[in-house]
């Protein structure tokens, strides 16, 4: 990757190996990481007039417009980085809209004393994640922060997607009698972070889930799929997922926790570790709820991981909670994790 | 998972609850008491399969719960000062002392660590000797052996930066206490499998005799407890008092001796003042005489704090067992995970959260499974 990236990136730039504060000056050091780094990978027809703003041809159709910052510590981890996070982090918020995901824009926030070669290994990721979602980066910018003050790169992006059907896809379409799927296994992004975590370190296989759920939401809105409501199981997991919906939705939720997929290997690290795979982040899982009427169709255009994990209750029968059946056939509550999961001690 | 799966079967655990049930002919009173024990009860709703004349207590042993406030203020006046960088467990950063808590010393600045192991902080301590690292030690005979090792260790190698605030606390003495109250509803223990995993059981003989109450040395997994209830029904079904070992996978009855030698050697048993609880003889470790240069308390001159807890709180009734999470007036309204007066709400292990955690539906009417969480109210 060295030798690419000197290919690509001659002199003035090697001349630094690592950001300064003069990259965020506006000035010709800017312009150098734009012309060198920035360009080269995400270059486009949109992008390329370096005007202040991006021009967009007209959408046809409702839009979706969404923005999300990345700040993920190690910024590099199993199967991702706070690049590929960038680019899939706001396209499956598009698509959790029911959005065909198009246009996104990429801010920088990098911290003196950045090595260029980390800033190019994200940004060739970026790129080749936006390639593999069908979405252009049209704008950006680029600020330098003091060292100490930042963490390496934050990104934020945000993006546009234009609604193609007429379905409203929100918690509040969410009717009773609604099935869950769930398009894979959960928890894999968080532990694989999890594992590279200075003073946690531990020996896995564990690669994050991180991928753009684009063509899966587009495979059951082209298959006619009467989606109420979809949400990607980011922060918090799918507890909080499946807890806020049902708040919204005013409507109980149960879930069969067997019915749920989890790799024995991250089952395994969150029973040491102390945490429920249920709350671990993901980013590339989906919960889509469909009409029970629907649940088989809906499963077969998601895949053979995908899983029917629950079902919606009527108003009125009992709280607007999530309930879950556990193996033994008893049944607990899911309930909103308090602050970032904590290690248990013992 | 292997060793996981198999105690999680529900064909097994079937079996097991209707085991119990033929075996319960009277109403008994079980208490378990470790907090790992507590939560598994819950997160799988093992006492919801019990027959309604077992009433499981949830005892004090959650390491977070009982590490008194004094022991958190000491923490949280540490950790303030400049030049030090305080490592704990992630469990206690939530606790809240009487002011603070070590999140909020952190947000202002304070160098706090989560680590997974006092050697973890031993080895910053190492990495960084022109600050003082403090790892705060607390917890029952299972973390005992580690941080005892982590202050042997510092003491071999001459490493003077590293200091420990203790708050070890012992089991048998805190179950002696709940025995001998006037108020004590257990006739039957669980006592805690990993404790026992250093400690052997051998100390809990003269308890089950002198009291007679049956004991069995339970695991964590949901088979492992329905089969500690079961044990334990059959014994006060047939008016036997004696110590069973269900977790034999784990637990000697003579313990992990090299682990007992070093907690000797480093340790000494001390008067242990336990939160919501009171103060109980000979019921906690503190560093002997040849370790005094490593406690943190001296090293900081923090010894004589003083704190009282919040009145409204009755996290030391919930941990003896006299009064459930659900019967005070301030669960789940005024106290919540997010906001909880006492440490019963904030550990994973503390009886409190884990019935916020998972029981909130029971406890607001809206199912009908609230009579199988059996005699929770006396």
């Amino acid at each position: 990757m060295i030798d690419e990236f000197a290919l690509q990136c001659p002199i003035p730039l090697t001349d630094n190996p690592t950001i300064q504060m003069g990259h965020g000056g506006g000035g010709r050091m800017t312009r150098d990481l734009i012309e060198k780094i920035f360009l080269p990978v995400f270059g486009n027809d949109l992008l390329a007039p370096l005007h202040d703003g991006a021009i967009l041809p007209p959408l046809a159709g409702r839009l979706a417009f969404t923005t999300d910052s990345f700040v993920v510590r190690p910024m590099f981890f199993r199967g991702g980085d706070v690049g590929s996070l960038a680019v899939n982090g706001t396209v499956n918020d598009l698509a959790m809209c029911g959005a065909r995901p198009l246009y996104l824009s990429a801010g920088f926030v990098l911290e003196e004393g950045l090595p260029i070669k980390d800033l190019w290994r994200v940004v060739r990721t970026m790129g080749a994640a936006a390639v593999a979602a069908e979405v252009r980066i049209v704008t950006g910018d680029t600020k330098v922060v003091d060292k100490g003050h930042g963490d390496g790169i934050f990104i934020n992006t945000a993006g546009v997607g234009v609604i193609e059907t007429p379905l409203t896809i929100g918690p509040r379409s969410v009717r009773p009698g609604d099935v869950i799927l769930l398009n894979g296994d959960i928890g894999r992004h968080g532990i694989a972070v999890m594992a590279e975590r200075e003073g946690l370190q531990f020996e896995s296989d564990i690669v994050s889930d991180c991928a753009p759920l684009s063509a899966p939401v587009r495979a059951l809105l082209d298959g006619r799929i009467e989606v109420h409501c979809l949400r990607d199981l980011t922060r918090g997991g799918l507890t909080a997922a499946l807890v806020e919906i049902g708040e919204s939705a005013g409507l109980p939720i149960r879930v069969e926790e067997e019915s749920v997929p989890v790799q024995d290997e991250v089952r395994g690290a969150c029973e040491i570790l102390g945490l429920e795979p249920f709350s671990v982040a993901n980013e590339g899982r989906f919960v889509a709820f469909v009409p029970g009427s629907q649940a088989e169709a809906a499963g077969r255009l998601l895949g053979p991981e995908a899983a029917v994990i629950g079902t919606v209750g009527s108003a009125g029968a009992s709280p607007p909670m999530v309930e879950v059946r556990t193996a033994l056939g008893t049944t607990r509550l899911l309930d909103l994790p308090s602050g970032e999961q904590l290690p248990r001690i013992c | 998972m292997k060793y996981l799966d198999e105690y999680r079967d529900a064909a097994t655990a079937r079996k097991y609850a209707e085991a119990i049930t033929r075996e319960t002919t009277r109403p008994w009173t079980i208490m378990e008491v470790c907090g790992g024990q507590t939560h598994a009860i819950v997160r799988f709703g093992i006492d919801t399969l019990l027959p309604s004349r077992i009433t499981l207590l949830h005892g004090p042993g959650c390491p977070v719960c009982v590490t008194p406030l004094e022991v958190l203020d000491q923490a949280v006046a540490i950790a303030s000062r400049p030049g030090v960088i305080f490592c704990s467990f992630g469990d206690m950063l939530r606790v809240p002392g009487s002011q603070s808590d070590l999140f909020q010393v952190k947000s202002s600045g304070g160098d706090v660590r989560i680590v997974y192991s006092p050697l973890d902080a031993l080895r910053i301590a190492r990495e960084n000797p022109d600050q003082e690292v403090v790892f705060l030690a607390v917890g029952f005979e299972t973390t005992a052996p580690a941080n005892a090792m982590a202050v042997d260790r510092a003491k071999a190698d001459g490493i003077t930066n590293f200091s420990v605030l203790v708050s070890h606390v012992l089991v048998p003495p805190a179950m002696e206490a709940i025995l001998g109250s006037r108020t004590n509803r257990v006739q039957g223990f669980l006592a805690a499998g990993h404790v026992c995993t250093v400690m052997g059981y051998t100390e809990y003989e003269p308890l089950a005799r002198k009291y007679h109450v049956p004991i069995v040395v339970t695991g964590f997994e949901p088979l492992d407890i329905l089969q500690g209830v079961y044990l334990c029904v059959r014994q006060l079904e047939a008016g036997r008092a004696e110590v069973e070992n269900q977790y034999a996978r784990s637990v000697a009855r003579e313990g992990n001796r090299p682990a007992q030698e070093l907690i000797r050697r480093v340790f000494t048993v001390v008067p242990r003042k336990w939160r919501g609880i009171g103060e109980i003889p000979e019921s906690g470790l503190g560093l002997a005489p040849p370790y005094a240069a490593f406690d943190a308390a001296r090293r900081f001159q923090v010894a004589d704090h003083h704190a009282e807890e919040n009145p409204e709180c009755i996290s030391g009734l919930v941990l003896q067992g006299i009064k459930k999470p659900q019967e005070c007036p301030a669960f789940g309204t005024k106290c919540t995970p997010m906001h909880p007066l006492g440490a019963t709400m904030v550990s994973a292990e503390g009886a409190c959260a884990a019935y916020y955690k998972y029981r909130r539906h029971e406890l607001a009417g809206g199912s009908p499974a609230g009579e199988a969480t059996g005699g929770t109210t006396p």
